[in-house]
């Protein structure tokens, strides 16, 4: 696995967290699913994904775009990897048509939402991520 | 072991109410006191199922609130809050206190007072559950039902329509629910031509944003008989909660809800029982598709069965295994706090021969709780009395 941070990359990053018994997870949690210390990072955006399924969503909460197309990914993390699926869930760029199966990639979004307008305390957390694209 | 025994229920009305949450609280504390013959005073524990009345009407503190008007004190009290589930963890809190010996008469009120904060708030609300990489991208709780109906429909070839003929049963038990928020029938017709909310799903895929509150008052087997006669008490044969993993994309099967499987696993070892020995059920419908996978992840039919089930009528009120026979969420409404003890009451009413024209043959029913998109679950199997 690659490590974002020694490449010294300034670009934001899909990160992932991988766990010493080889399992990663997006989104990173302080230990694995089993149990495991988290020993590193890896970026998303390097791997290929693949849409799993889909929804358009009409009935947003206040800040969020109507529609709202989204979609829970699955990475491809090598023959080597053998831990459970490496998924994410995320906007779908310019609420494109997708389907099962096709090919997305990860682009940055400065802010995925309106911060001020939900519920949600907006210092509690980042709004910013990344939405898929289909891949042509 | 002495078993722990619910010697009364009741609910209000489900729907659009004029009062607020504690109203309503006291509204259904004061009738379930009443239906067990039993003066507030004589609790010794009370326990309130309820997610956000700080958030939906900024009033916190309720379970001494409901205390106080009730003339309940000193009896002591706390909130249950898990979201969805939080009536099915009160069911699950107020056993225990009975079974643990801490309590000789517990007493548990579920509510929630939503209907007054526009559909786009309340749908906020709920989903301020979610994690902050769900949260950050507008994903709700009626997404992830859309997301997880359309894997379900690829996986296991199942129709469309099946979806909707859950929605057409739920309703028509509704029609018989005077405490129902909807008593009217749809056809399929009109469930598939509704406007879409999260594709694949429709409007009447989903449930309605509800005000409304229920009670159970539970104590002792070995003395149920000393406020009601045998055949008005049930027991509660076995009781399990578990939970999933918070992000729902991290689940191994996302068409599976671990904490259904989990927690039924528990309560049926208890209750020496399995999903076969299960005559009635009221399951969490906050979402058509979520009737298909507990109906699966209970043990009563094959993963990727559930929906030939509702095909070929086997969960309708005169089926092999009636599902819902209250209307279920769908139907009743969904006051997040009080939906899973109004499961309960249904239980109760059915096995006590309370459920009038909703009536079914069953002796043993079960209730599960779903909070999050199954990310906490309470199970409960009930007996009639002994």
């Amino acid at each position: 696995m690659s490590d974002p941070n020694a490449a010294g990359d300034d670009e934001p990053v899909f990160e992932a967290a991988e766990y010493a018994d080889g399992t990663v997870t997006y989104p990173p949690h302080p230990v694995g699913p089993n149990g495991a210390d988290r020993v590193g990072t890896i970026d998303l955006r390097e791997y290929d994904a693949a849409v799993i399924t889909w929804t358009e969503s009409t009935a947003t909460p206040p800040g969020v775009r109507a529609p709202n197309t989204l979609a829970i990914v699955e990475f491809d993390l090598g023959e080597e990897y053998d831990g459970p699926p490496v998924r994410a869930i995320g906007q779908v760029a310019d609420n494109a048509d997708v389907d099962v199966g096709d090919p997305v990639t990860p682009v940055h979004a400065e802010e995925l939402r309106d911060p001020d307008a939900g519920i949600r305390e907006p210092d509690s957390q980042d709004w910013d991520g990344f939405r898929f694209e289909p891949v042509e | 072991m002495d078993r722990v025994a619910i010697i009364g229920a009741s609910m209000t009305q489900f729907g659009e109410r004029d009062g607020w949450v504690l109203d309503l609280l006291s509204k259904a504390g004061t009738a379930c006191l009443a239906d067990a013959g039993v003066d507030a005073s004589e609790l010794d524990h009370l326990y309130v199922s309820n997610m956000a009345s700080g958030e939906f009407e900024g009033q916190t503190g309720i379970p001494n609130a409901l205390a106080h008007d009730l003339a309940a004190t000193p009896a002591y009290t706390a909130r249950i809050d898990q979201t969805s589930s939080s009536g099915g963890a009160g069911v699950y809190a107020a056993w225990q206190s009975v079974a643990s010996g801490a309590s000789d008469l517990t007493m548990l009120v579920g509510g929630e007072k939503m209907t007054h904060r526009s559909t786009a708030e309340a749908t906020d609300v709920i989903a301020s559950l979610t994690h902050p990489v769900e949260y950050k991208h507008g994903v709700t709780l009626p997404s992830f039902a859309g997301l997880t109906a359309r894997l379900y429909l690829e996986t296991y070839d199942a129709p469309r329509e099946s979806l909707g003929k859950v929605a057409v049963k739920n309703h028509r038990n509704g029609v018989d629910n005077p405490h129902a928020q909807f008593r009217k029938e749809v056809d399929l017709e009109t469930v598939l031509d509704s406007p879409i909310v999260a594709d694949p799903l429709r409007l009447y895929d989903f449930c309605p944003i509800t005000d409304g509150s229920a009670a159970l008052l539970l104590c002792p087997e070995s003395v149920a008989e000393e406020y009601v006669p045998a055949d008005e008490y049930v027991t509660v044969a076995g009781i399990g909660g578990a939970t999933d993993t918070h992000v729902v994309h991290e689940r191994a099967d996302p068409t599976t809800m671990g904490g259904v499987v989990d927690s039924s696993e528990i309560a049926y070892e208890m209750a020496g029982l399995g999903p076969d020995d299960v005559d009635v059920a009221e399951l969490h419908d906050m979402f058509t598709i979520l009737e298909f996978l507990q109906s699966e992840d209970l043990g009563f039919f094959e993963k990727g069965e559930g929906w030939r089930a509702v095909e070929e009528g086997v969960t309708d009120r005169d089926g092999e295994l009636p599902i819902n026979t209250s209307g279920g969420l769908k139907s009743k409404g969904h006051p997040l706090g009080a939906s899973g003890v109004a499961q309960v009451y249904e239980i109760f009413a059915q096995l006590t021969g309370q459920a009038g024209s909703r009536q079914v043959e069953a002796d043993v029913g079960l209730a599960c709780n779903v909070g999050g998109f199954g990310n906490c679950v309470t199970t409960t199997v009930m007996e009639a009395g002994r």
